[in-house]
């Protein structure tokens, strides 16, 4: 458990980090470290240079625009959950950033640096293919914005280049354009979005056995406008699982008139249309069929398909409830 | 069955009495000081290059870009401990093991080398730099092919060793067992596996020896639960290089936990001492979590075919157990010479019945050594577990509750001394006292009536009783030693002119509170304040002889002698104070910490005036001083015993089990300090908890360990525990000085089968009627996939 030696830099800019991709050979970034620490550790990764970004002021910060909600490279699992925003309009960031590890390595840990490792393990992922989350990715010619369904390419595989740093992911603000989980429409006056993030695992602070992410956006009818659905650990890459998106678009899951008297506190007591279950479960039964798991110590491959229906069946009642809470989300 | 009112005063804080514990404070504070705490001037490093394969030949090992490494000063392999015939060394059951091999690996992460260097870093660096060529062989990892005729033989170290098995052990009448179960109206059998587990103490294990070459004496601060016959062991196996017991010092300072798993002598101890022989410079060595999940000696691995003979009533007539016994590549257990199935034969349990035969054959295999007895008095733990299962199966068979068909079948209280059909002498009990209290707390038939409620709306909920028997506290020295030495235990008390006291055990605690509970028998049997008592453990140049601390064995063993040795010295006060008070001894009257005149309770003195006396005022004759030993060789063991209740929710999606409720009532005899046992029996049940649902050490058909680190070696967090609910009742030891009887491993036997009997419950409905532990979410789902009922 001691790492190979490596040459460590600091650099107290963005330029200078930069810089020093540039100019080193074989450097890796690392913000929280809490991936990359684990790796050295166990000598899996062995890298020349470590370029250590947690230095660099201005890339903590989580702002709400008109547009996006803005998550800067520096921004840590706890700060997330202690947010503010994220809680009021965002629960599904909040229900995701909980499940990750335990409180010590969420101190430490970053978002974009839960992204830009690239694992299927990850958490975040998921959350952010249904949350149609932007990967802003800044190298030396500046820059460039990613979708979330072009930035992850396989294990520890990202579109990230080499000298570029993830500085921010973007999510789209439930009242914007491609508000709560895409589509391109603008929100008309009674929408309503609501999200949830489950994750089955086999103890508390374990990679997850299975993981699925669920935003909806509810017309004023109560009719699905827009619906993201994510999942975790269930193949080689974060899964986005458009067929299961496309069974709910357009149905209606809320009786007419069902959010009626539901007060905040009784959150189950939203009416669902008649065949709400039915779409639910088929939507659930697409997601599974979505995922190419492999068997291991967390279970067998039908295990986990099943785990990847029952997940999203959950998470999509749930973000269903949440929908119709006022402060959206 | 009250609990009786502490006899002495809270100042003096005797037994009864749950006083915080005296080590707290520096724990609390990280004060604590622990084998990493410990540096030395000059100190070197000692890194383990592991094999990563399982068996096979060792090719060739190259050290040379290890030696190129700024800092490492030394590669140690099998070939330099050979020139010392220190490249074998004996386990403590007689078997032997590597310490570095010469030219075969026989599992995976075995020792191969040890780096020495400067800085820990150096020797992380150096062992990443040794090349080590392997020729792989097919290992055996099956332990039921280990004893196929096909097998090849893994042991061709040993003259005579022609197949894979170690030993054949049996208990009981097979002739009058076989015969009752031909005859019986009921028979049920289960076959199952207690599979292999680790103690993964918080602290891993560690040294630093140091070899002073001027004097020719070492001192080994080590992670030992059993200082004293470990420096025997030492100067038994390195005498020939000029090590004799007098000049060896063994410390075992502050430890981070060692349920079992500090027990033996691991080849990283004996490398670092050669080491620090042949550099005469200290060494310490430390494991990292991997490499102690990896290579130190696992527990259990107990593979079991049970049955019950019972008429049709559910009355159990016959007992019959047949075991295969996964011992890896050497028995390196730490049981009683004359027990190598530990004390398995306790599995007739909590019930009377006709007959019973046990056997049990242990095999190597490709794997790390072992089997420890983790947090268990030996077996008891896969006893308990087998037995408790197959009386539900019988349960259902007969459609009884399973509570009921328990207390059909209990040994009455009337029956103790009860001497079991396997041979134990239980000293006491009251068994159905247990269940009741049991059954009222977690409110049994309620349980019961909403299980068929939720049972009639496709809800699945469980109900899980286990009442065991413990055994422990080894022992008595007709037949219990380790490698010949009687399994005693020792005290030695002093106290000063002023009325403080020293008292020293043979034990170690580590984590048990024992500086709190040795003080608390003291103060009870002498009315000095637990507070003035100062205990001492661990250091073999002050401390008296002793075993050690393992198998609940503290206070039926130390703790007696501490008492014995108090009362000595309580009876010589009685001469000093007779002498003070001017009257004859018989005339005194004693109560905690005074001795007055009969019928004159003005004329009195004080334990702590008698001290003074002892150092300054003397009876003529009298030899000076306050001081007492004792060596103390029970009589017998101590039988606890408990029943436990545990109610269990699973998630028809995913299979999981959620623990709703576990209530635990325990009679562990009369109670030192009820805070410390209570910490002993949450402990223990969650350590109970985590081998019935999470933990397990998998091997793949390669023999490469599948769980070998944390991410994998599912330890229950605070988030996974239940909040435990215990209960006791209290039957006395009529042997054991205070009546007390050991406590640490109650929990840890006693719960598994409670969890495992509650998710077999229920499913019972279904026709299920056995679970592998652990039992995961995805075993569970599986199950509830075949039947149709996984939602």
């Amino acid at each position: 458990m001691i790492p190979p030696q490596f040459d460590y830099h600091a650099p107290g800019s963005l330029e200078e980090a930069l810089a020093l991709l540039g100019e080193l050979d074989d450097a890796k970034v690392m913000s929280g470290g809490q991936s990359l620490l684990p790796m050295l550790k166990l000598r899996l990764a062995s890298p020349a240079n470590i370029v250590d970004i947690s230095r660099i002021p201005g890339l903590d910060s989580i702002t709400e625009t008109a547009s996006f909600l803005r998550i800067g490279a520096l921004v840590t699992e706890t700060a997330l959950e202690e947010s503010e925003v994220v809680a009021e309009r965002y629960p599904i960031l909040l229900d995701t950033a909980r499940v990750i590890a335990d409180p010590l390595v969420r101190n430490r840990a970053t978002i974009c640096g839960n992204v830009a490792h690239g694992d299927p393990a990850n958490d975040h992922p998921a959350t952010m293919m249904a949350l149609r989350a932007q990967m802003v990715a800044t190298g030396p010619d500046g820059e460039r914005v990613i979708g979330v369904d072009d930035f992850f390419h396989g294990l520890f595989m990202t579109a990230l280049e080499p000298g570029e740093i993830l500085t921010e992911i973007r999510i789209p603000t439930p009242g914007s354009a491609g508000g709560g989980a895409g589509g391109n429409g603008l929100r008309s006056a009674g929408e309503q979005s609501g999200g949830a993030y489950i994750k089955l695992e086999r103890k508390v602070g374990d990679y997850a056995v299975a993981g699925a992410a669920v935003q909806l956006t509810l017309d004023d009818s109560g009719k699905v406008a827009r619906a993201g659905v994510g999942l975790t650990n269930l193949g080689m890459a974060p899964i986005r699982a458009t067929v299961a998106e496309e069974v709910l678009t357009g149905a209606r899951l809320v009786a007419r008139g069902g959010f009626r008297g539901a007060i905040d506190k009784m959150r189950d007591a939203i009416t669902r249309a008649p065949d709400a279950d039915e779409i639910i479960n088929a939507a659930a039964q697409a997601a599974a069929d979505a995922t190419d798991p492999v068997a291991d110590r967390r279970g067998s491959v039908e295990y986990k398909r099943n785990m990847a229906r029952v997940l999203t069946a959950r998470a999509t009642a749930r973000a269903l409830t949440r929908a119709h809470t006022p402060a959206g989300g | 069955m009250s609990d009786a009112k502490p006899r002495t005063s809270a100042k003096i804080c005797g037994m009864g009495h749950s006083m915080k514990r005296k080590e707290d404070p520096r724990f609390l504070q990280g004060k604590g000081n622990y084998i990493d705490d410990i540096t030395l001037p000059g100190m070197l490093w000692l890194d383990i290059v592991r094999s990563p394969i399982a068996y096979g030949k060792i090719v060739n090992i190259d050290a040379s870009k290890a030696l190129e490494i700024d800092g490492v000063l030394a590669v140690l392999t099998g070939k330099d401990l050979e020139a010392y015939n220190l490249h074998w060394m004996p386990t403590l059951m007689s078997d032997t093991q590597m310490v570095l091999p010469t030219d075969t690996v026989m599992y995976q992460s075995q020792e191969v080398a040890g780096v020495i260097a400067t800085s820990r870093y150096a020797a992380a660096d150096g062992v990443a730099a040794v090349e080590v060529e392997y020729e792989p062989m097919k290992p055996v990892i099956d332990p039921f092919q280990a004893l196929e005729d096909d097998a090849p033989v893994l042991r061709t170290d040993k003259e005579g060793q022609e197949d894979n098995r170690i030993w054949h052990w049996e208990a009981g009448d097979k002739e009058a067992t076989d015969k009752i179960f031909a005859e019986a109206d009921v028979v049920v059998r289960e076959k199952m596996h207690v599979p292999r587990i680790h103690v993964a103490s918080i602290e891993t294990c560690g040294c630093v020896a140091d070899f002073n070459p001027v004097e020719g004496h070492l001192t080994v601060y080590m992670t030992t639960q059993a200082p004293h016959a470990i420096r025997t062991v030492l100067a038994l196996v390195a005498g020939h290089v000029g090590l004799s017991e007098e000049k060896i010092r063994v410390v075992s300072p502050d430890i981070g936990g060692g349920f079992g798993g500090k027990v033996p002598v691991y080849p990283g101890y004996v490398v670092a001492i050669a080491a620090s022989v042949v550099l005469g410079k200290p060494v310490k060595w430390i494991e990292d979590r991997m490499e102690n999940l990896q290579a130190d000696s696992f527990a259990r691995d107990y593979h079991m075919d049970a049955e019950v003979a019972a008429d049709a009533s559910g009355k159990i007539r016959a007992l019959r157990i047949k075991t295969l016994a996964d011992h890896g590549y050497s028995d390196a257990q730490a049981a009683p010479s004359k027990f190598p199935a530990g004390l398995f034969s306790i599995c007739t349990g909590s019930y009377n019945m006709e007959n019973a035969y046990a056997e049990v054959d242990a095999v190597y295999t490709n794997k790390p050594p072992g089997g420890v007895a983790y947090r268990c008095s030996f077996r008891v733990t896969e006893a308990v577990h087998c037995l408790e299962r197959v009386v539900d199966t019988l349960a259902h068979k007969v459609g009884k509750d399973p509570a009921t068909l328990r207390e059909e079948n209990f040994i009455p209280k009337e029956a103790f001394p009860y001497h079991s059909p396997l041979g134990w002498e239980y000293d006491s009990g009251d068994y159905q006292a247990a269940m009741d209290k049991a059954k009222e707390m977690i409110g049994y038939d309620d349980l019961r009536r909403e299980q068929a409620e939720k049972r009639a709306r496709g809800e699945l909920m469980g109900i899980g009783v286990c009442s065991f028997t413990e055994v422990l506290g080894a022992g008595p020295s007709k037949d219990f030693d380790i490698l010949g030495i009687k399994m005693f235990d020792s005290a030695e008390v002093r106290v000063h002119p002023t009325g403080k006291a020293i008292a020293r055990f043979g034990t170690k605690s580590q984590g048990q509170g024992h500086e709190t509970t040795y003080a608390q028998i003291i103060a009870e049997e002498l009315g000095l304040p637990a507070a003035h008592v100062q205990v001492e453990e661990g250091d073999t140049d002050t401390a008296p002889y002793g075993l050690g601390t393992y198998a609940s064995r503290s206070t039926p063993t130390a703790g007696a002698a501490g008492a014995m040795a108090a009362r000595k010295i309580r009876d010589k006060a009685a001469k000093i104070a007779a002498h003070l008070l001017e009257v004859s001894e018989e005339d005194l009257e004693w109560e905690p910490g005074t001795f007055s005149v009969k019928g004159a309770p003005d004329k009195s003195v004080s334990i702590q005036d008698c001290a003074f006396a002892a150092y300054t005022n003397l009876p003529e004759g009298m030899e000076p001083g306050m001081e007492a030993t004792n060596y103390y060789d029970p009589p017998n063991l101590t039988f606890p015993f408990g029943t436990y209740i545990c109610v269990v929710d699973i998630d028809r999606g995913t299979g999981e089990v959620s623990v709703r409720r576990f209530v635990a009532v325990d009679d562990c005899g009369n109670i030192i300090n009820p805070m410390i046992v209570q910490g002993q029996i949450h402990g223990g049940l969650t350590q109970g908890l985590g081998p019935a649902l999470f933990e397990e050490i998998p091997y793949d058909e390669d023999g490469n360990n599948l769980a070998g680190s944390f991410m994998d070696y599912l330890v229950p967090t605070a988030v996974e525990t239940p909040a435990w609910e215990t209960g006791h009742t209290v039957t006395p030891s009529p042997h054991h000085p205070l009546g007390a009887k050991g406590v640490g491993e109650s929990a840890t036997v006693g719960a598994p089968p409670a969890i495992a009997n509650a998710v077999v419950d229920a499913l019972a409905h279904l026709g299920v009627t056995h679970m592998e532990i652990p039992i995961r979410p995805d075993r569970v789902w599986e199950i509830l996939a075949a039947k149709g009922v996984a939602k």
